[in-house]
């Protein structure tokens, strides 16, 4: 019952996938399937068609199957190859993409080391042991590549200093933490290519002469950590840990959710089983780590960008990008629009091409884009012609960050957005620093009275006033960034703070202080749906809706089949 | 207490394997009792001071005990603008009790969390580790009822 023509069947069983429901897909499928396997693969990046599976034809055609269920007719399409069922990735997004970092993911078995030397991995690490450490430095600073964890440093730079030291012990750490709350891309790379991850940190060692590896891996992440534990076993198995005649030690630790622990001061003191507080720098980690030793912390999809340079060679790499920002980088695109997922895009290209291209968000609906996470900033819609790279975000007010974009809806309201944000890091705060810790606290009840719409014009001065002081006084880059999303929308969206001041009014009908629910009788077919879902009663027999109970859960506009029930401003 | 013991059997005891050890208690225990910070204070050698000062750092550690399912509800950027607070307000009021509570039968415990690395998925929560998303009011609902009735 298996078409003739079919050589081979992935489907995605990272953890987004099974998240999708790809679990009960593949138990459904390998028992159709019979002796014929089904291979499980990783994350290729199109979110919104898992569970998703690929058929290689034996002519070597490449067929997708989306959004797939535990269902014998669904499935039955994969194995007769029929029309039906099939999965085509838009045009505009497998022209924009570039995926190198990713080429592999979603394609190959993640846990086989087999799967991953079978199309050309590890190859990059022999390449590298031939070379001299200082080559291999060289490589890396001509490539341009630039820390993918939010800060942009030179990688090639940072791995020089390492490698000029003089120590019988050195430390190379993999920062796995990925702490902005909206982006995945270090999962989806951990999960689906870990041996890619670890071949860049077995080069870096290779270059720097570190005798230590650690992996610091946020523990919401299993499936990423199982994998790199498998990894790990069959690295040791090949003695692919032996580099320059040194057997190195891989190590993974687990974090404990702590936002600031993805700084790097603060990662090695949780690493040494402390409270993850920053400290001042200098000494920086490459002079003094993780107890004392000379440590280097690389981002994930930084070691992962490492076996590309060496394959394909530093110019090639550089040859994509702009004047200094090189190289593709991996977005992680949520929010309000058609494809959210993963891409990888080169530097240079345009925010919009990644939101309204790519990621097929409707222009009419879209009013900002939102990266860099907590520490980032918002990009409203009119300059979207802005080519994404470290510079021109940070002229903007945002920054590149690690990865996440949100895109935001003309239905979201920027002050709740920034007060989100706000409530974020006055929680993560580690409370060393006064400013970081009683400034972001203060920033957060303004905004909050401001979005109860109890707020004054002096609150949006005083915003701007002590924005500015919690960046000059904090010691690490959470403070010094907490007021971004505040200063940001501030900028460009200021007639919305002004709206919830002066008028009362939340444009965006979201902050529900300032929101009435309504029923409008002349739609209402008196079904009593929303009467039986509501849960405080507040809708009376006469189907009128009572403002002092309505909580503004919005359950009875979700239940409401003739749509009679929305939300307005209060009167 | 022997149960506590053996959870940190394998783990040496190393000052810098604290987090681990107490990460193993958590497992195993679901939360970390008072009599567990005296266990691990002396495996590891360090005060149970010391040890009170790293579980109120770190978010995933619970002090008091959890319901049979902890529903977790993702609060990251994509979820949140995707209404995850409207999530968290049904299931309060479908259980009766608030973020970080757990119901009087000891049956459900709701947290909040910050992304679940699914964010194309957003709305999503997690009970006991098994992800759902793109949730609505009527899914959430219906998920509760599975569990109720499990
Ligand atoms: C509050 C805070 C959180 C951070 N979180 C992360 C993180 O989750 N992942 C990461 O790679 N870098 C994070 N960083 C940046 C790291 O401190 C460090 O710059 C980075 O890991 C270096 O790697 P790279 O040069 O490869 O980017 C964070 C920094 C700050 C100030
Ligand atoms: S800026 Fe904030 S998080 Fe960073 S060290 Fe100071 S108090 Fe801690
Ligand atoms: S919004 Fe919620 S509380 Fe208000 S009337 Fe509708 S269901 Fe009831
Ligand atoms: S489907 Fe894997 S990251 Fe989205
Ligand atoms: S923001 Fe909810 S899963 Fe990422």
């Amino acid at each position: 019952m298996i078409n003739e023509n079919i050589a081979e069947i992935r489907l995605g069983t990272a953890s987004c996938g099974i998240a999708s429901g790809a679990g009960a897909v593949l138990e459904k499928m390998q028992a159709m399937a019979g002796d014929f396997a089904i291979t499980e693969v990783g994350c290729v990046g199109c979110c919104y068609a898992e569970p998703l599976a690929e058929v290689i034809t034996k002519d070597g055609q490449s067929i997708f199957y989306g959004n797939l269920t535990a269902d014998e007719k669904c499935l039955a399409n994969i194995f007769a190859l029929s029309e039906e069922g099939r999965f085509v990735e838009p045009e505009a997004r497998k022209q924009k993409t570039l995926p190198k970092v990713l080429k592999l993911a979603g394609r190959i078995n993640p846990v086989s080391i087999e799967a991953y030397k079978a199309v050309g991995g590890y190859e990059a690490l022999a390449k590298a042991q031939a070379m001299s450490p200082e080559a291999i430095v060289n490589a890396i600073k001509a490539s341009g590549l630039r820390g993918r964890g939010g800060g942009g440093f030179p990688t090639g730079m940072k791995w020089g200093f390492l490698a000029a030291k003089d120590s019988a012990e050195k430390i190379i750490i993999c920062n796995a933490d990925e702490g902005d709350p909206g982006a995945f891309m270090d999962r989806s790379l951990m999960e689906s290519v870990p041996h890619q991850v670890l071949e860049g940190m077995l080069i870096a060692a290779a270059a720097t002469g570190a005798t230590k590896l650690f992996i610091y891996c946020r523990a919401e992440y299993p499936m990423a950590i199982k994998n790199l534990k498998i990894a790990i076993e069959q690295i040791k198995a090949n003695q692919l840990n032996i580099v320059h005649g040194r057997e190195l030690e891989i190590i993974i630790k687990e974090g404990a959710g702590a936002f600031v622990c993805g700084e790097e001061t603060a990662l090695i003191a949780s690493l040494e089983g402390k409270r993850g507080t920053p400290r001042f720098r200098p000494p920086f980690p490459t002079d003094s780590g993780y107890h004392e030793l000379p440590t280097m912390i690389n981002n994930v999809e930084t070691f992962g960008n490492v076996p590309c340079i060496i394959a394909e060679g530093a110019e090639a790499y550089a040859s994509i990008g702009t004047a200094n920002s090189k190289g593709t980088k991996i977005f992680a695109l949520a929010g309000d629009l058609k494809y959210p997922g993963l891409v990888e895009v080169p530097m240079g290209i345009t925010l919009r091409e990644i939101v309204f291209e790519i990621g097929g968000a409707d222009p009419e609906h879209v009013k900002a884009v939102q990266t860099g996470g907590p520490s980032g900033g918002c990009i409203p819609v009119e300059l979207f012609d802005t080519p994404v790279d470290y510079d021109s975000l940070r002229s903007l007010g945002a920054i590149m960050g690690s990865g996440g974009m949100i895109v935001i809806g003309k239905n979201r309201c920027m002050v709740e957005t920034a007060r989100y944000f706000l409530d974020f890091t006055r929680r993560e705060s580690c409370g060393k620093c006064t400013f970081c810790r009683v400034g972001t606290a203060r920033m957060f009840e303004t905004l909050e009275r401001i979005t109860q719409g109890e707020g004054t014009l002096e609150d949006i001065d005083f915003l701007e006033t002590l924005g500015n002081q919690v960046r000059k006084g904090s010691l690490c880059g959470l403070g010094q960034t907490a007021p971004n999303p505040v200063l940001a929308t501030l900028r460009y969206f200021k007639n919305e703070y002004l709206d919830h001041v002066e008028k009362h009014t939340c444009t965006a009908l979201e902050c529900n202080a300032l929101v009435k629910v309504k029923l409008d009788q002349s739609k209402c077919v008196k079904c009593k749906l929303c009467i039986k879902t509501c849960p405080t009663g507040a809708i009376g027999e006469d189907f009128v809706i009572d403002p002092a109970k309505c909580t503004r859960c919005n359950s009875c506009i979700e239940i409401c089949p003739k749509k009679a029930i929305s939300r307005h401003p209060n009167d | 207490m022997e149960k506590i013991k053996a959870c940190l059997d394998k783990i040496a005891p190393e000052p810098g394997n604290l987090i681990r050890g107490l990460q193993a208690i958590q497992t195993s225990a679901g939360y970390v009792s008072d009599e567990a910070i005296k266990v691990a204070a002396d495996y590891f050698k360090v005060a149970p001071v010391e040890i009170e000062g790293v579980l109120s750092f770190y978010a995933q550690f619970k002090r008091v005990k959890p319901g049979k399912y902890t529903v977790a509800v993702c609060d990251g950027t994509a979820c949140h603008i995707k209404g995850s607070p409207l999530i968290m307000e049904w299931l309060s009021d479908a259980l009766k009790i608030r973020p970080g509570e757990t119901d009087a039968e000891g049956n459900f415990t709701i947290e909040k969390v910050s992304c679940l690395g699914c964010c194309s998925l957003a709305p999503v929560m997690a009970v006991n580790g098994t992800v759902y998303g793109k949730l609505d009011r009527k899914k959430v609902i219906r998920i509760l009822k599975e569990y109720q009735n499990k």
